[in-house]
């Protein structure tokens, strides 16, 4: 409650009568439908390498976030509002990660934990790294940091807070018309083939071939 | 001092007695910083079976391979050890380069399963013999054997570090804009997206299958196949078990890693030797100072660098925190598992808290520490941490192991889940190479802090923890006494801790190795963490392999699983404590 | 097995949970959001609610904490910004994970180079804060901040950082590590004092 406290939740354009002061709130259906949202998001645990650890700490007793909202983590998907990446995402691992995220339903949010997550971090020029998670899903905020510490896992849950303010009813993506269109999910071939570059695949063959041809 | 000059003419012995006992097919290793006998492929199984039956050595403890390009061969090596303690041998098969071809030895040590199956995958050295080599790491359709020396990876930029990119024109271009699918993957020239079809882990159930058979059944019952997936909120990580049920009771399981590969060990092919220092942090990231002092102790065995006093303690001091976090969270992880849901674990969080503060404030980070160089460590204490330090090992810590102690080990619902559930018996966790906590627990007092004594451990007086019944219960206890022994030995190292200089010489940043082998072992938290590196006078290594006790004591998995009930299976496997970061490197 | 195992357990929690409130009784309001109750939280002798309260009660961090790099730069007479750095590339060539580019500066007549950098770029999102880079530098010039509060929407802009977005004061590196900085400047007037031969 001293979030609503702080953030003022009445809207500035009407003046409210002295003696109704502290009995009536004008505000708009934003700013409650934001505040809702973004003090009961359920992360799922998606721990994949070191900074899951710290995101066990960030749980744990010294820097709890059940004071943010988001004590229930969920191991399924279906259950959960944010999927926290934290640790390195391999290329074995990305197709799961992919049918993860389009099982989760609306709305969702993706924080990308740590150097690894966000680009690769310091595995970046290996054979089975994935160079960020962005590359196949929406990332919304990204945390650098090797790994990041718990007060700056927590910073930037509250960066996510912020952004989740600024939203609208009127333009957020589900609730448009048409249907949201589930992410592709990877193919495991001689490397890993996102099926939306697969035409990009087919231009370098044929770039060669005829390249060959004339040569 | 004087066991640096016994100890090689005693290796040099068993080496001997083997050339005079298989006079045409073992042969003395004489490349120079090399030890060990070279053995002839094709009588490999007939060597290994005389050590293991005849000459007492019946511990393998690892199995690896090395791409020799220049020569022409590829070579695979294997570490034996005795079960009841003392130095060990390494003896190697080589063959050419083109016809990769070995027999393998789990018919002798089963312990070698996951291994050979990773340097297959890795290396692409076929054994013959194996019963189910297929790829564990990577996945099947992957092209190529990537530690192969000719092998090259997507983002590729020169061969050895530091790239000449970087300085000193340095014009800043990401890795994935120079590739045209802004990713860090490249395809051979025939493959066609559309005519793809994936394999669908089709060899891995297959394989379970085969091994549902060998069981034997006698009543027709269906057999349920279940995937106890990457996401689980107890596996500990990514890590992925096939089993069959037969109701609820399991008929067989197939482990299935690779889930974090992060391709430690072709980064520190490219790395100089320094630089791999901050990498093997991340091996196992719950005891981050222990895999520094691995790959410090090995490299130093190469330099002959030995620390300083002061440096030498530290390192001891150090290294005890450290299994007494990881002893924490294990614990901890394990109750959360059997389903006492937060508690124990955030007590136990709130004491590992503490000692992550002394290593924020002497190593500079929470986890990653990067605090051991060769010769020495990093920086000295500050101010007021020998206090803080003296204060969590005699005044917190053995009240708070106390009452750990008396809040979970006498719990009724622990014993009657844990207790005679994922029983080793003391010849199988030889047989199997298990390491630390599994094979202490199933009666085998091997530690090698007592075994094969390395750094200081010798001054220090401290009991091996061993129980005898080798189920999960007993695992646990083994956990709660080894924290206690660890606050002895840290009582003892602050008493005594000397003054004096921290690291041998000038910090350098090219530290210079000559050619050579060696094998560092250290007794981390999880078992035994070694370091096996191959250098050739370069500044970056030519091999380098982590034999990771993890990966190695999920060899036994299977057998420790079946028979039980599904619901124990994860009691079982937090019982073994693994990490994924280990497991997968 | 008659359940006193389970009961002498549930006492060790009845024990802790109690504990807290009687801590809390005992400070009388002033444990939560003061310093000295985030110190007495941090020590060893802590008993009941363990929990800092970010982002009201900020846990400091001790000297030696690393996190993303940051130049030094001395500060001139008129405000003008000198850098310590001389390009010398030490510390690209000691990253391990090789998230530093660094381009020295020409001088355009000679040809020669001149200790300064026209461009330097750590790309944040390789980084493994190891702090070799610090470690290494022999002018003191790149050393380990200490801010964590780093998070971003967008990488591809923000995550590069270079030259503008790195250097700060000496000012502010004396701030965070007190105890290296004068350890420093002690070597360094030392190593002036000497007789040049």
């Amino acid at each position: 409650m001293s979030d609503m406290k702080r953030d003022n939740i009445n809207s500035t354009k009407y003046d409210i009568p002295p003696e109704l002061e502290g009995r009536v709130s004008v505000t708009t259906l934003d700013k409650i439908y934001n505040w809702g949202r973004r003090s009961s998001i359920w992360p799922m645990m998606f721990g994949l390498a070191c900074c899951a650890i710290e995101m066990i700490c960030t749980a744990a007793s010294r820097y709890d976030f059940a004071r943010f909202g988001m004590e229930v983590m969920r191991p399924s998907p279906r259950q959960a509002d944010l999927m926290l990446v934290s640790g390195t995402v391999t290329k074995k691992m990305i197709p799961i990660l992919v049918r993860l995220y389009n099982q989760m339903p609306e709305p969702k949010y993706v924080v990308a934990m740590g150097a690894c997550a966000s680009g690769g971090g310091p595995f970046k020029e290996g054979y089975n790294v994935v160079a960020g998670v962005d590359r196949y899903i929406p990332v919304d905020v990204y945390i650098p940091g090797c790994p990041p510490t718990p007060q700056a896992l927590l910073h930037g849950l509250i960066t996510l807070q912020r952004k989740i303010d600024t939203q609208s009813i009127k333009t957020v993506r589900w609730y448009r018309k048409e249907p949201i269109e589930a992410i592709p999910v990877p193919i495991l071939g001689p490397d890993v083939l996102d099926p939306r570059q697969a035409n990009i695949l087919k231009e370098i063959a044929q770039a060669k071939q005829t390249e060959q041809a004339q040569g | 001092m004087s066991e640096q000059t016994v100890a090689p003419v005693l290796e040099r012995s068993i080496e001997n007695e083997l050339v005079t006992r298989f006079p045409e097919c073992v042969s003395l290793d004489t490349r120079k910083g090399y030890s060990g006998v070279l053995v002839k492929p094709e009588n490999l199984i007939e060597v290994a079976t005389a050590l293991r039956d005849d000459l007492g050595y019946d511990y393998l403890v690892s199995v690896t391979g090395t791409d020799y390009l220049p020569e022409g061969m590829m070579e695979t090596v294997y570490h034996i050890y005795k079960a009841t303690g003392g130095p060990g041998l390494v003896f190697k098969a080589q063959f050419p380069r083109d016809h990769a071809v070995v027999p393998s030895l789990v018919p002798v040590f089963p312990g070698a399963d996951l291994q050979e199956r990773e340097t297959w995958d890795l290396l692409g050295i076929r054994f013959e013999g194996h019963p189910d080599l297929r790829r564990i790491l990577l996945w099947e359709g992957f092209e190529g054997h990537p530690l192969r020396k000719d092998w090259r990876e997507p983002f590729f930029e020169e061969e050895a570090k530091p790239f000449k990119s970087r300085w000193p024109e340095g014009h800043i271009q990401r890795a994935e804009d120079k590739n045209p699918f802004s990713n860090n993957v490249a395809y051979p020239p025939d493959f066609d997206p559309d005519s793809w079809v994936e394999d669908k882990d089709s060899m891995l159930y297959e394989s379970l299958k085969r091994s549902i058979k060998q069981q034997g059944s006698d009543i027709q019952t269906d057999i349920v196949m279940v995937n106890m997936g990457p996401q689980h909120p107890s596996t500990h990580g990514v890590f992925r078990m096939v089993v069959a049920l037969s109701g609820e009771t399991i008929v067989s399981l197939k482990p299935v890693m690779g889930y974090l590969h992060r391709n430690h060990e072709k980064i520190a092919e490219r790395n100089t030797y320094l630089q791999i220092m901050p990498y093997t942090d991340r091996l196992d990231y719950l005891s981050s100072m222990s895999n520094n002092f691995g790959y410090a102790l090995a490299v130093e065995k190469l330099t002959g660098a030995r620390p300083p006093e002061r440096a030498e303690y530290l390192r001891v001091i150090m290294a005890e925190f450290t299994r007494i976090c990881n002893h924490l969270f294990a614990i901890g992880s394990l109750l959360n598992d059997l389903g006492a849901y937060f508690t124990p674990i955030l007590y136990a969080i709130e004491e590992r808290e503490l000692i992550l503060d002394v290593f924020e404030a002497v190593a500079g980070s929470r986890m990653m520490c990067n605090y051991f160089r060769f010769g020495g460590v990093a920086r000295d204490l500050p101010e007021g941490i020998l206090e803080q330090i003296r204060k969590i090992a005699f005044d917190r810590l053995p009240p708070k192991i106390d009452e750990l102690d008396l809040y979970l080990t006498n719990n009724e619902i622990i014993r009657s889940r844990t207790e005679g559930v994922g029983v080793l018996t003391p010849e199988q966790a030889i047989a199997y190479s298990a390491a630390g906590p599994v094979l202490r627990a199933s009666g085998v007092p091997y530690d090698i802090r007592r075994a094969d004594p390395y750094s200081i451990y010798d001054r220090f007086d401290f009991d091996v923890v061993v129980h005898y019944h080798g189920d999960a219960y007993d695992r646990y206890l083994v956990r709660i006494e080894e924290m206690r022994q660890s606050v002895r030995i840290i009582q003892q190292a602050v008493k005594d801790l000397p003054g004096g200089p921290i690291q041998e010489g000038k910090p350098q940043y090219q530290v210079r190795v000559p050619a050579g082998e060696a094998y560092g072992r250290v007794e981390g938290p999880k078992g035994e963490l070694g370091f096996y590196v191959v250098a050739n006078g370069k500044p970056n290594p030519w091999r380098y392999h982590v034999r990771a006790p993890s990966f190695i004591n999920l060899t036994p998995y299977e057998l420790m699983c079946v028979g039980n009930k599904v619901a124990d299976t994860v009691a079982i496997l937090g019982s073994i404590d693994i990490v994924l970061g280990e497991v997968d490197r | 097995m008659d359940g006193m195992g389970i009961v002498k357990g549930m006492g060790v929690t009845l024990r802790r949970f109690l504990g807290t409130f009687v801590d809390d009784l005992k400070w009388l309001g002033k444990r939560y959001y003061t310093e000295e109750g985030v110190a007495r939280r941090r020590s060893t002798d802590t008993r009941g609610i363990f929990t800092v309260q970010y982002p009201e009660e900020k846990l400091p961090v001790p000297e030696e904490f690393r996190y993303v790099p940051f130049l030094v730069y001395e500060e001139g007479q008129d405000g003008e910004k000198k850098p310590r750095c001389t390009s010398c590339g030490i510390c690209a060539k000691v990253c391990p994970p090789q998230c530093i580019w660094i381009e020295r500066t020409v001088n355009p007549n000679t040809g020669r180079p001149v200790p300064e950098p026209k461009a330097f770029y750590i790309d944040i999102d390789i980084c493994m804060n190891c702090g070799f880079c610090a470690e290494f530098c022999p002018f003191d010039a790149i050393k380990m901040d200490h801010d964590y509060e780093l998070s971003v929407y967008d990488r591809h802009q923000k995550d590069i950082y270079d030259l503008v977005h790195l250097l700060k004061p000496v000012s502010y590196y004396a701030t965070i590590r007190p105890k290296n900085y004068a350890l420093e400047e002690a070597a360094w007037a030392k190593a002036a004092h000497k007789p040049m031969d």
